[in-house]
């Protein structure tokens, strides 16, 4: 059996006499970890206490298997990481930096150099990297970051709200290079970020925070394959049965105030025989919107605290 | 690498040993340093008076060389290399060195945190006391060939025109030499380390180190005079210095203080200096 990423065990940070994670339990396996929450849930404080950055108060935590209270050191070797805000050493440029990252990390100042010049190329900052960071733009310190997290290979990558601040291409291409790194199939990624869009599209098992607890964790994966559509109908005039016979069809309903009535189609069941239906009763569908199960949805509940 | 082979894939080669990696910080803080020419020119002016002692040394027991410009005493040489030569030789190389101090030692941290660098150096297999080992390995390295290191060399000039009975004899001027300088090139370090870290802003904190080591003079005799009593010399860093450089070189001191109450003072300020740095230097602080 492979060992989980991240396993906590009633893992709990107090910082200030306020507790910040207040029992964080659960198990993730995925090679892409998404941690979403709204600010102020937990996730970078959840980050930085994986990383031994702050004291842990109670419980314990590993990461690859490695105990995040007595065996920091190991897991620093296979980890790298991506801080949100900007973080660079004054006056280097980006290979340097770099280069200088990768030497912390061990390796010899050849290799580093060499392994340098090859994750500025790969993050796409390789005709800039002889620049000064300070002079970078913010989309270009996000990828110089990202560089210095892989420069020494590790085993799992902590990327701490990677899109922060990106305009469209160049949040695309931060995407892209995570999406690459997941298929490349070399490295674990947790990916720390308020943006489900980011998360859904590139993370494969997503944990919710809210107020420092755990409130879902979920196989993206998983969720996908049971491939639910949804259906959300304005409809005006009198229903005549028409929840009824929808669930007759095989789907799920619910009606709501104002003529709303929200469907999940069943196996078989288009939305053409939902029309068909409401044709069949003369009732007007003022307005029709049809997604599939989406990461808002899961995202959205878990906030509301309902059962998911 | 070709650009058809951007791919990202894993390091596999050799690491380096975890205990030398600290030694990383001063290799690249020395390329910066000395980018900067008047840093350069300082280091540079650093060295003046040990080659200059070196050659008044030489010239100490070669008279006959000097015999041809001027008229020299008939006995011994024209000075006497003892523990005043050298306790000249540290006073004067103290003062080279607080100043290459205060410009080097006030970037070194705050820099850091400015950028907020720390979190980069502390995800990796580097604890903050490599961190703060780098950093003080920066300034003591640099100070260490303008203090203690030529200190020994002129020395060893010494015993080798002198002879193995001055030698043995006077070892001990070794052990005086390289105590005192080392001893003011910690304190010195770690003072400029810790202000680096406490102000942040560089101007601000050189700034800092000279007033700590100029006020805390005129401090300490407000002290002396106000409340007419000697504890205000516990402050004063030059003059606890003073005091240690009178005990070692064997050489009449000051009665001011205490050559213990002067090293429990320089201790203390090291130590204080430890106890703001270790509050300083984290990945991330908590706001309170």
């Amino acid at each position: 059996m492979n060992t989980p990423v991240i396993e906590l065990d009633n893992l709990t940070v107090r910082l200030s006499g306020r507790e910040i994670l207040r029992g964080l339990t659960g198990s993730l396996s995925g090679r892409t970890i998404g941690l979403l929450g709204p600010n102020g849930a937990g996730k970078s404080t959840m980050i930085n206490t994986l990383l031994g950055f702050y004291p842990i108060t109670g419980g314990t935590g590993r990461i690859l298997g490695l105990d995040i209270r007595t065996q920091q050191r190991e897991i620093r070797r296979q980890i790298g990481y991506m801080p949100e805000n900007d973080s660079f050493i004054g006056h280097m440029n980006a290979v340097s930096q770099v280069r200088y990252m990768a030497e912390l990390s061990g390796l010899p100042p050849e290799a580093a150099l060499e392994r340098a010049h090859e994750a500025l190329y790969y993050v796409g900052l390789g005709e800039a990297r002889y620049r000064k960071l300070n002079g970078y733009s913010l989309g270009m310190k996000q990828m110089a970051k990202l560089a210095q997290a892989v420069v020494h290979g590790p085993k799992l990558v902590i990327l701490d709200e990677p899109t922060n601040g990106l305009d469209p291409s160049a949040r695309q291409r931060m995407l892209r290079l995570i999406k690459e790194m997941r298929d490349s199939g070399n490295m674990h990624i947790v990916l720390c970020s308020h943006l489900l869009r980011d998360v859904e599209e590139t993370c494969e098992e997503v944990v919710i925070l809210k107020q420092g607890k755990i409130v879902h964790i979920s196989n993206l994966e998983e969720e996908r394959k049971l491939n639910k559509r949804f259906l959300e109908l304005e409809t005006y005039g009198t229903q005549n049965g028409f929840v009824d016979a929808a669930e007759k069809l095989g789907c799920e309903c619910a009606a709501l105030d104002g003529g709303r009535v929200k469907l999940i189609l069943g196996e078989g069941v288009e939305v053409r025989d939902i029309y068909q239906l409401a044709a069949d009763r003369e009732l007007q569908l003022r307005r029709v919107s049809y997604r599939r199960d989406t990461l808002e949805d899961i995202f959205l509940k878990a906030m509301r605290g309902e059962d998911l | 690498m070709a650009v058809y082979k951007r791919t990202y894939k894993p390091y596999t080669g050799v690491m380096t040993p975890e205990w030398s990696r600290f030694l990383i910080l001063p290799r690249y803080a020395w390329k910066t340093v000395f980018q900067t020419r008047f840093i350069l020119i300082l280091y540079v002016l650093c060295f003046f008076y040990p080659v200059g002692a070196a050659i008044a040394i030489y010239l100490n027991h070669n008279l006959s060389f000097l015999g041809q410009f001027m008229p020299l005493p008939k006995t011994g040489g024209l000075f006497e290399v003892s523990g005043s030569f050298f306790e000249w030789f540290t006073a004067i190389q103290a003062v080279m060195a607080f100043l290459m101090t205060s410009f080097v030692g006030p970037g070194l941290v705050s820099g850091d945190l400015i950028n907020n660098a720390l979190p980069l150096y502390f995800c990796r297999p580097f604890s903050r006391t490599e961190y703060v080992f780098g950093k003080l390995a920066v300034i003591a390295l640099l100070l260490a060939y303008i203090t203690w290191v030529p200190g020994l060399i002129l020395f060893g000039i010494q015993a080798s025109l002198e002879g193995w009975t001055w030698l043995t004899n006077n070892l001990w001027l070794a052990w005086a030499v390289f105590i005192t300088n080392f001893i003011w090139t910690l304190l010195i370090s770690l003072v400029s380390l810790a202000i680096s870290a406490w102000v942040r802003w560089k101007v601000v904190a050189g700034g800092m180190l000279l007033v700590i080591l100029f006020l805390g003079a005129g401090v300490a005799q407000a002290i002396n005079v106000i409340l007419r009593t000697d504890a205000g010399y516990w402050i004063d860093m030059g003059t606890n210095f003073a005091q240690i450089c009178a005990n070692f070189y064997r050489i009449k001191g000051g009665d001011k203080i205490s050559t213990q109450e002067a090293l429990v003072s320089l201790l203390a300020m090291c130590g204080f200096s430890i106890w703001l740095l270790w509050r300083k230097v984290r990945a991330y602080e908590v706001a309170r």
